[in-house]
């Protein structure tokens, strides 16, 4: 009997394992599941000892290795050379290296370590895992490298800063305001998200609802919050269902990729093509057939090569010394200004980029 | 062995009555499926008005044109004792292939075939492996499944295919139709004509249920086994390889995780139609049936308002109920044939 009972603990150790491991894996950046939000998790273990001087001098010929989660990955390829020509330009050698899994977190952390012997001034990385790094990041900054995380956190004591592709409050707002100016400010509306137990989904969801709160957003009406599990065939039927139950639905936000453009190829297909709008956040490859056809007037993303310049910017002020990734510091980023790092050593890129038929073209990601 | 020689004749003399029966036993059971299918839709519509608009009728076929095609593969299969468990992985792969020739400037009907022919080749290869190789279709099948699914992972990697990619000619087939029914339902409303045509009335379909029934029997009885389990698998794959194509017609966009986990919602679909795992009994009509009860489930939901968490739950409950009846049926034919057997046996002596 104890022998048994060994064993099943043991066993939902392991499955227990297997999903800490597959969450890590889903939050890419391709995709919108829990990108944004896993640094606030435990405390601020950034905060430096070492003082900054802002005024220091930019270092030249530092090396800034980026580790996407995964090389040859549309997404990150477009960010990574945002990065490249952010760092070049500023007269530091850029390098990258990385799995060729999405979901390799062993090899992530071989490179880790190998950028470490190599002596690297500075990492760029997007962790596959917020905890599985921590070691081989430590021992990484305890040898003088600086750790910048872009587009996916490792816990906050792990780096020295976490560059995010935007804040939730951002995202959650802008997509109101972008859906309220297409419905001409009245009519019914509903969110067609991923999974009910998606965080980083019903975080935004949460700043859309407090949007909506405001006055000018009196005649909007949020009829429903559907569900379409990031699955193609189920979020097809939940638009469906959405628009047979509230036949004057004016709107839909879908504020996940997958989502998005499985309501588009709905919309484009149906009648109600033109007649009911959808925004949310969506990639211009995914979308491009749709604003050309008139189903979608505009839908918006961070623009993951500004990330990658971010974050190659960030890395080098670090390494110069004109930052210690205290919250409160100010550091300039070529032409994208001033940012300042925030709680929890978080810099945010900014408000997301609205792409429509104007320009989409410059877009290839 | 003296036995089982003896009531052979008396079963024959038996058999039209008994044939009528079981007939009719079928025909019910696909009927059952279709009245609860109709309820369903029924109360629905009275609920919201909206529901079997033009709009929702068409988009009740589209949702279920794929699934429906698959099943009917599938259904092929189990029909000889066997099962695809490959399915989600060969629609996946399928409709990849089919994307990239389409992105390249490809002709759409070349496509379609590019698919049907790449996933006749995966059938070959399952039923080669199942027929010659003796081992359980279970054990096979599920290697299949993570080999071909490792082949898209490699061969894609983390391109995909997107509506942009695609002629809007062939898009808008997957979309637009006759009135109220799409193209590619009535695309799938012939393969399943056909099918369940050649299934009743040719005589290599009858050895399908043959095999299903009684492996060993059907050997004895001169049924070329291998080639027949290769011909089903093969016409499985086949339709798995379609079903990717219209995938890719209907949603425009596919990458290395389509059809990923799609052959249990395949299965459920067979089971629920009636079609019983142990082999030998059921029809792709009645796999058709189920898939369309399915795939009406998760639209009917949405559409009167209730959350989605349900679907599965009740899909749960239909897959168990389905079983559930398929036993009873099973024991009452028994019964009877027993009896009718005891009967003809008594009478032939007497």
């Amino acid at each position: 009997m104890h022998a048994r009972t060994t064993a099943v603990r043991r066993a939902v150790a392991a499955v227990a394992a297997v999903s800490v491991v597959a969450l890590g894996a889903a939050a890419c950046g391709g995709t919108t599941k829990k990108s944004t939000d896993s640094g606030s998790s435990s405390g601020n273990g950034s905060a430096a000892t070492a003082s900054a001087n802002p005024a220091a001098a930019t270092k030249k010929g530092l090396t800034i290795a980026y580790l996407p989660k995964q090389v040859n990955n549309p997404y990150f390829t477009i960010s990574d050379n945002g990065g490249k020509q952010a760092v070049e330009a500023l007269g530091e050698k850029y390098k990258e290296v990385g799995t060729s899994s999405g979901t390799d977190t062993a090899g992530q952390v071989s490179y880790v370590n190998t950028l470490t012997q190599q002596q690297v001034n500075a990492i760029a990385v997007s962790a596959q895992d917020p905890g599985a790094l921590c070691t081989a990041l430590n021992q990484a900054r305890k040898n003088g490298v600086k750790v910048v995380t872009y587009d996916s956190d490792t816990k906050a004591d792990c780096r020295d800063l976490f560059v995010s592709q935007a804040s939730a409050e951002d995202l959650g707002r802008t997509e109101v305001q972008l859906l309220a100016k297409q419905i001409g400010g009245k009519g019914q509306i509903a969110i067609l998200s991923a999974a009910q137990t998606a965080t980083n989904q019903n975080t935004w969801i949460g700043y859309m609802k407090d949007e909506l709160k405001k006055p000018e957003y009196k005649d909007i009406q949020l009829v429903k919050v559907a569900y379409g599990n990031d699955d193609a065939q189920a979020s097809f039927q939940q638009t469906q269902g959405l628009l047979q139950q509230y036949p004057n639905l004016k709107g839909i936000i879908s504020p996940t990729t997958v989502g998005i453009k499985a309501a588009a190829q709905y919309l484009s297909g149906s009648k109600y093509k033109g007649k009911v709008q959808l925004t949310g956040l969506g990639t211009p490859n995914d979308m491009r057939a749709y604003l050309a056809n008139g189903t979608v007037q505009s839908f918006e993303l961070w623009d993951p090569a500004k990330l990658g310049a971010l974050a190659g910017y960030t890395a080098v002020a670090l390494a110069s010394g004109q930052i210690t990734g205290a919250p409160g510091q100010t550091f300039t980023a070529g032409d994208l200004g001033s940012f300042t790092v925030g709680q929890d050593g978080v810099v945010v890129l900014g408000k997301p980029t609205v792409f429509d038929g104007t320009n989409i073209g410059q877009y290839h990601f | 062995m003296t036995m089982t020689t003896k009531p052979a004749p008396a079963a024959a003399a038996g058999a039209p009555p008994t044939a009528g029966f079981l007939d009719r036993v079928l025909k019910v059971r696909e009927l059952a499926i279709a009245a609860v299918l109709v309820l369903m839709l029924t109360a629905t519509q009275l609920d919201n008005s909206a529901f079997l608009s033009q709009q929702g009728i068409k988009d009740l076929l589209l949702n279920a044109t794929i699934l429906v095609l698959v099943a009917v593969g599938q259904a092929t299969v189990v029909i000889t004792r066997n099962v695809d468990l490959s399915v989600g992985s060969v629609l996946g792969i399928t409709a990849f292939a089919a994307g990239d020739f389409l992105h390249g400037g490809g002709n759409p009907v070349l496509a379609v075939v590019i698919a049907v022919a790449i996933g006749a080749g995966f059938g070959l290869v399952n039923g080669a492996l199942v027929s010659l190789g003796q081992v359980p279709a279970l054990v096979v099948t599920l290697g299949t499944l993570y080999i071909i699914r490792g082949l898209d992972s490699i061969w894609v990697g983390s391109r995909q295919i997107t509506a942009a990619d695609l002629p809007s000619g062939f898009v808008s087939f997957g979309h637009d139709g006759l009135s109220v029914i799409p193209y590619l339902a009535l695309l799938t409303a012939l393969v399943l004509v056909a099918a369940a045509y050649y299934l009743r009335s040719y005589r290599s379909g009858r050895d399908l249920y043959a095999l299903g029934s009684s492996p060993e029997a059907a050997r004895l009885a001169g049924v070329p086994v291998r080639k027949r389990i290769l011909a089903a698998y093969v016409t499985c794959g086949a339709l798995a390889g379609l079903a990717g194509a219209l995938y890719l017609a209907r949603f425009g966009n596919v990458d290395s995780g389509t059809g990923n986990g799609y052959e249990l919602t395949v299965v459920s679909a067979v089971v629920v139609g009636g079609v019983a795992f142990t082999g030998g009994s059921g029809s792709v009509y009645g796999a058709a049936l189920g898939a369309l009860l399915l795939t009406s489930i998760n639209s009917v939901l949405p559409s009167i308002g209730v959350s989605s968490v349900w679907v599965q739950a009740i899909d749960g409950v239909l897959l168990l109920l389905a079983i559930a009846v398929d036993r009873i049926v099973a024991l009452r034919v028994a019964g009877l044939l027993r009896k009718r057997a005891a009967q003809t046996r008594s009478a032939t002596h007497g």
